[in-house]
This record gives C-alpha cells, sequence and structure tokens, in this order.
C-alpha cells in the first residue's frame, strides 16, 4: 500500500511538488536563521570574551564601579602576587592581566611639532612573551596589515583605519599623552611596529595595543593592572563552571569592606549579555511557533486544494471498499512522506548555505561603523546540532498537521451522494 | 459461488427531504435476486433505478423497509462494516469508467486486492486475470489517459471483478460508449457472470443493454412496475 502511494505521489506533481516545495523552503529558512542567530551570538561572545571580559574577570571593587572609564588609579596593585595564586588554585584556566588607557596621541613631525592628533583607547597586554595566550586568542599576527609585531619594549600596534587617519606607518613614532595611575601627566614616545584590524568595529577604530609592561611603566602601574582576565583554553564559555569559579574566589578573596580587593565575575555579569541571550533564546521559540502556524495554513490550504482535485479519486476508493478512516491514514501517510522529504531536503540545503557562510563569512562591517558592540563586521553562520534538529521536526508536523486538518472533510463526505458525484 | 438468494428487499422506502416537501425515490419495493443473476434495473429518468442500486451497494440507507445483501441488513450496517461490505462482496461500475488517473490499468485494477491485503505474487496473477478476462492484458501498462472510452470502461470492469465479488452494480454502463463498444463491454460481463457466477444488477435506459439480460425489472416512480424473466435476444 504504501508503495502504492508513493507512486501516486511521484506521478501527480501538483500532489507532492508543491507541498514538497513549501516544506523545502520553510525548513530552509528556519534552519539558515537558527544557524545564523547562532554564529552572530557565538561571534558576539567570542568577541566580547576576547576584547572586553575574558570568560572570568577581576577587579578592584572600586575599578568595577565606573569599569567603562578605565579608573587606572583604582587599579589592582600585586598582580604578580595574584596571578600566582589563581595560577596555581585555577590551573585549568589561563590568566592574563590588561589594562585599558584612554589619552591623546600625538604625531610629530620632522621638527618635533605636532603634525596630527587624536583620542585613543589603549589596550595593554602581553604581546612579547612567546607563550603569551593573548596573541593566539586574539590573533593578533593574522590581524597584523602591515609592518610588524613589537619585539621590544616602546614598540606599540596601530588600529590600521587610525593609523591612516594620521597618517603614519610602520617605523613612525608617536606620543601617548595620558595620566599615571596617580594623576600626573604622562607623555611616552614609541615607535609604531605595525597595524592592525581585527574586524571588530569597535576595536578597529581610534585603538593601540601597546605590551603590559611599557604601559606599566608609563603609566607609573608597577606590579599593577586594570583587570586580570581568566580564559578557558578551548576558548569556550562553560557556563556552569566559571560561575563555581567565581564564587570561590570571591569568596576567599573578595572583602566587602575593602573597595581595593579583588572580585572576580562571569562573562554574562560583566558584559550584561545575560538578558540579551535569553531574548535570543525566547525569539528561537516564537520563530518556530510562527513557523510551523504559517506553514501548517500554507499545507493545510494546499491540502484542500488537493482533495478537491482529488475528491473523484476518493469517492471511487470509498465505492471501491476503503473506508474513510483509512483513507485519511493515506493522506497522513503521504504528508509524512512529503514532510520528510522536505524537511531533508530544506535542512541539508540550509545546512549547506549556512555552512558556507561560516567558512566565507558576510561582510557587514558598514552596518556597525559607530557600534560599540563587540560583534564581528564579518557575519559567519554556526551550523550546530540544532541546526538539523531545528527545522526538521517543525518541517514534518506542519505537514502532517495541515493536512490532518484539511483531510477532516473527508468525513463529512455522504457515501449516499458519491453515485451521483460519480456521474457527474 | 454463493447458492440461492443473494438479495432480498422488502417494503423499501426511499424518502428525499426536498425543503419542505419530500421526493418518494423508492416506494414499497419488494425484490429477491438469486446468486448469478443478470438483472436491469429499467424505467424513465427520476425513477429510482440510481438510489436502488446506491441501497443495495451499501451506499446508502432506506428510509423504511428492509434490505438483506448476502446474509447482512444494509440499514443496521456502520460506515466501516459498509466498505468492508463493499470492499470485499461488491464491485462498481461507472457511468464515468472513474479509474485513478495517476495509476495504470493494472495498477487500478490491483487497488482492490490491496485494501483486501492479498499477497503480492497472488495478487500479482489475479489482476492480470481480470484484465485478461477483458481482453487488456496487453494494455496493463497504460495510463487512463491512453485508453479510449471502450478500454476504460473494460478495465473499470476487471476491476470491478477482480476480486470476485459476489455481486457488481453497473450504472449505465454504456451511456458513454458507441454501440461496437457497448456490445464488446456487455459480452464481457455477460461471460464473466457465467464462467464466475457473479450476480449483474445495471441501471440502464440503454436499448442495448437491455438485449442482453435476462431479468428486467421496470420503475417507474420508485415503484416496480414489471419484473419479468426474459430470454436474452442476443447469444453469448
Ligand atoms: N440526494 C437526493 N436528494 C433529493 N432527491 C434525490 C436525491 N437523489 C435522488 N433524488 C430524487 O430521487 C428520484 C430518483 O432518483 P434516481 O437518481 O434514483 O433516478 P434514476 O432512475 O437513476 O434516474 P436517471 O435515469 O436519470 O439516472 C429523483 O426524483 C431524484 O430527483
Ligand atoms: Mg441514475
Amino acid at each position: 500500500m504504501i508503495k502504492f502511494l508513493l507512486k501516486g505521489l511521484m506521478r501527480d506533481r501538483s500532489r507532492s511538488l508543491f507541498p514538497v516545495l513549501t516544506v523545502f523552503i520553510g525548513v530552509f529558512l528556519a534552519v539558515f536563521f537558527y544557524s545564523f542567530m547562532n554564529g552572530v551570538l557565538e561571534d558576539m561572545v567570542r568577541s566580547t570574551a576576547h576584547y572586553q571580559t575574558g570568560h572570568l574577570r577581576i577587579m578592584t571593587q572600586a575599578y568595577a564601579k565606573e569599569a567603562n572609564q578605565n579608573p587606572n588609579d583604582l587599579a589592582f596593585i600585586g598582580v604578580a602576587k595574584l596571578l600566582d595564586v589563581l595560577n596555581e588554585k585555577y590551573p585549568e584556566l589561563i590568566w592574563t592581566p590588561r589594562i585599558k588607557f584612554g589619552g591623546l596621541l600625538d604625531i610629530p613631525d620632522e621638527e618635533g611639532e605636532t603634525k596630527t592628533q587624536g583620542p585613543v583607547s589603549g589596550m595593554a597586554l602581553d604581546l612579547f612573551s612567546s607563550s603569551s595566550v593573548e596573541v593566539r586568542l586574539l590573533k593578533v599576527k593574522e590581524a597584523i596589515m602591515r609592518g610588524r609585531m613589537p619585539k621590544e619594549a616602546g614598540e606599540i600596534l596601530i588600529a590600521d583605519e587610525f593609523a591612516k587617519k594620521l597618517q603614519v606607518s610602520p617605523g613612525d613614532t608617536a606620543t601617548l599623552i595620558s595620566s599615571t595611575m596617580y594623576g600626573s601627566m604622562a607623555m611616552t614616545n614609541y615607535k609604531i611596529a605595525g597595524t592592525v584590524q581585527f574586524g571588530v568595529s569597535a576595536m578597529d577604530r581610534g585603538t593601540i595595543f601597546a605590551d603590559i609592561s611599557d604601559i606599566q611603566v608609563a603609566l607609573d602601574m608597577p606590579d599593577t593592572a586594570g583587570e586580570i582576565l581568566g580564559f578557558f583554553p578551548d576558548d569556550i564559555y562553560h557556563e556552569k563552571q566559571a560561575p563555581m569559579v567565581a564564587a570561590a574566589f570571591n569568596q576567599e578573596f573578595k572583602d566587602s569592606d575593602n573597595p581595593f580587593s579583588p572580585q572576580m565575575g562571569t562573562l554574562p555579569e560583566e558584559s550584561g549579555l545575560t538578558d540579551y541571550l535569553g531574548l535570543i533564546d525566547s525569539m528561537s521559540i516564537i520563530i518556530i511557533v510562527i513557523f510551523v502556524l504559517a506553514m501548517s495554513i500554507v499545507l493545510w490550504n494546499a491540502g484542500l486544494m488537493g482533495s478537491l482535485r482529488r475528491y473523484g479519486e476518493i469517492g471511487v476508493r470509498m465505492a471501491i471498499g476503503e473506508a474513510r478512516g483509512h483513507i485519511y491514514k493515506t493522506l497522513i501517510l503521504e504528508s509524512v512522506s512529503i514532510g520528510i522529504f522536505g524537511s531533508v531536503l530544506g535542512t541539508l540545503a540550509g545546512v549547506a548555505v549556512s555552512y558556507l557562510m561560516q567558512m566565507y563569512g558576510l561582510n557587514f562591517g558598514f552596518l556597525f561603523k559607530n557600534s560599540a558592540l563587540m560583534i564581528s563586521s564579518v557575519y559567519r553562520a554556526q551550523v550546530t546540532v540544532g541546526s538539523f534538529v531545528i527545522g526538521f521536526a517543525p518541517g514534518i508536523i506542519s505537514t502532517v498537521l495541515g493536512t490532518a486538518i484539511a483531510g477532516i472533510g473527508i468525513y463529512k463526505r455522504q457515501t449516499s451522494q458519491l453515485f451521483k458525484e460519480l456521474e457527474v | 459461488m454463493v447458492e440461492g438468494k443473494l438479495i432480498q428487499t422488502e417494503k423499501l422506502v426511499k424518502i428525499y427531504p426536498m425543503g419542505s416537501s419530500q421526493i418518494t425515490a423508492l416506494d414499497q419495493v419488494n425484490l429477491v435476486f438469486q446468486a448469478a443473476e443478470f438483472a436491469g434495473l429499467v424505467g424513465p429518468s427520476g425513477s429510482g433505478k440510481t438510489t436502488l442500486l446506491n441501497i443495495i451497494g451499501s451506499l446508502d440507507a432506506p428510509t423504511s423497509g428492509s434490505v438483506e445483501v448476502l446474509g447482512g441488513k444494509i440499514e443496521n450496517l456502520s460506515h466501516r462494516e459498509a466498505a468492508a461490505l463493499r470492499n470485499r462482496s461488491i464491485g462498481f461500475i461507472f457511468q464515468t469508467y472513474n479509474l485513478l488517473p495517476v495509476y495504470t490499468a493494472y495498477e487500478n485494477v490491483e487497488f482492490p486486492l490491496l485494501l483486501l491485503k492479498i499477497p503480492a505474487p497472488q495478487r500479482k496473477k489475479m489482476a492480470m486475470d481480470a484484465l485478461d478476462w477483458v481482453g487488456l492484458a496487453d494494455r496493463a501498462g497504460s495510463r487512463p489517459s491512453q485508453l479510449s472510452g471502450g478500454e476504460s470502461q473494460r478495465v473499470a470492469i476487471a476491476r470491478a471483478i477482480v476480486k470476485k465479488p459476489e455481486l457488481v452494480l453497473a450504472d449505465e454502463p454504456t451511456a458513454n460508449l458507441d454501440a461496437k463498444n457497448s456490445h464488446h463491454i456487455m459480452k464481457t460481463m455477460v461471460h464473466l457472470n457465467e464462467s464466475l457466477q457473479t450476480t449483474f444488477i445495471f441501471a440502464t435506459h440503454d436499448e442495448k443493454v437491455m438485449r442482453y439480460l435476462k431479468r428486467k425489472i421496470s420503475l417507474d416512480d420508485g415503484r416496480v412496475e414489471k419484473d419479468e424473466i426474459i430470454k436474452p435476444e442476443v447469444g453469448k
């Protein structure tokens, strides 16, 4: 019987092609959207971890209160000792200190007079040590556009766009005008080793990158850092483990009465992404519900049209002695095959396109020109197990649901009218 | 196959409501059909021929009176039981053939056997035999759209008889056919009636059909006017 039904399906395009196409398109869109959102999300989380908060972040309580203003006068003193403790207690994480600072970058001409000048936000991190986790995580080497990596004290990197704006090139000198931890003015000359572009709009504008030891000297911050970041070695935020580490750390080191005692926060806490992630979760559910409803309605109508066209056929089958329940079952069976077929194709196509987008990305940087979000300007989808599941079940459910509603008409059919219907 | 009485109607009445009034389509019909009959219902349009076939074929229920088909009372059957009765024991032939367009001649004939869950090898043999009886074994792979009207009706006959039912009901089977094809299919059915002992009941105005009948029941206004055993005018 199933073979018989499938033959009918294959031969009658209007019975198979339109529903399969509908399911295909619906499933394709669902899979693609899902993977796309996943990709954007994943990317946002990763960028935020890399450039802003780490998977875990330690600051003094005082610093934390005004963290976005880089209050280096409130930075944590005693980094080396704390790092030793961290490495001993939490060796499963990689700990690395950073200093964020603001200031003015001044580019002198041959005479030493100001040629160009601009406000700068700087990030000091471990660039020099050969085992630097920062260089690896941030892909600093890959981000270099012109010039080379800084090799020795006094060398910095500058965002490529910024360099163009200030008309400086690798090899030129730049003067950082900032203030020390204790509030006096700091002026330091650096040699620009290279220019970088990370593909994250917020990092690619007015930014310089220096080794932390250089900045500690320049801003009078020996053994001091604004923040110490912790990363899981696989570069993935572990949502179970991270809060446990933070809680244990705070239990031991955080002293509510001492604003200069360190406190540790997790990526979601530090970034405020928690609500955002929840929003995206519920959005996925809404998308799927709408998708199932809309597709069910389309397929229901297709089913109605189909059963109108097949009115005669169904009548003959009833006359031949097929029970109404059996006909209904065969219609459902047909729809299951259509659902499976359309969903498999839709899922494969959706995953394939998403995968291409994962590999090659799509540049939407122009959209984020002025954005402070840590979001890459190149969009990549992310294919996960969910990508395979997300469209499949809804695809089949909506096909069957649509047919099930449309097929109810069979039960309204009066057998007594069959002869008359069939005679016309 | 079945000996003796196959169908019995007693005081069969069918009334259709028509707005405020009613139409009496069948009025006190008492008829008995024996196994292996070759009978026709004749009469003017609206006389109740189709209505009577419907009720005998368990597609419709009587308003009052009783109809016994193969030992079961039609008026007591549920939808499912009626479908099972049609599936097992009754073949239908329609004026407009009503083949399933997406299936080949062979598959159309095979369909009732699929419903009966007959195993594949046996099914194939039965379907090919039926096509053979109507002389269309060589057209097994053709679709209805590739068949002439006469051929289509012969496939429909094969589909009606493939399961060797006790009863075949044919409502105006020749209405859409020319003389040559009409005679051809009537001869086919006479032959099946005699070789398989299948009971045939026709509803017809067609003189050509009447010439083959062995019993002619004249209906008028829902009543049986005449019920005569006749010697078929046409030989076998
Ligand atoms: N579903 C129905 N509702 C109302 N009246 C009906 C219905 N079916 C049949 N009738 C009426 O019952 C009477 C008998 O109809 P029936 O179809 O049995 O006639 P018939 O002998 O088959 O006619 P024909 O030779 O034109 O096919 C007619 O008056 C018809 O109008
Ligand atoms: Mg009629």
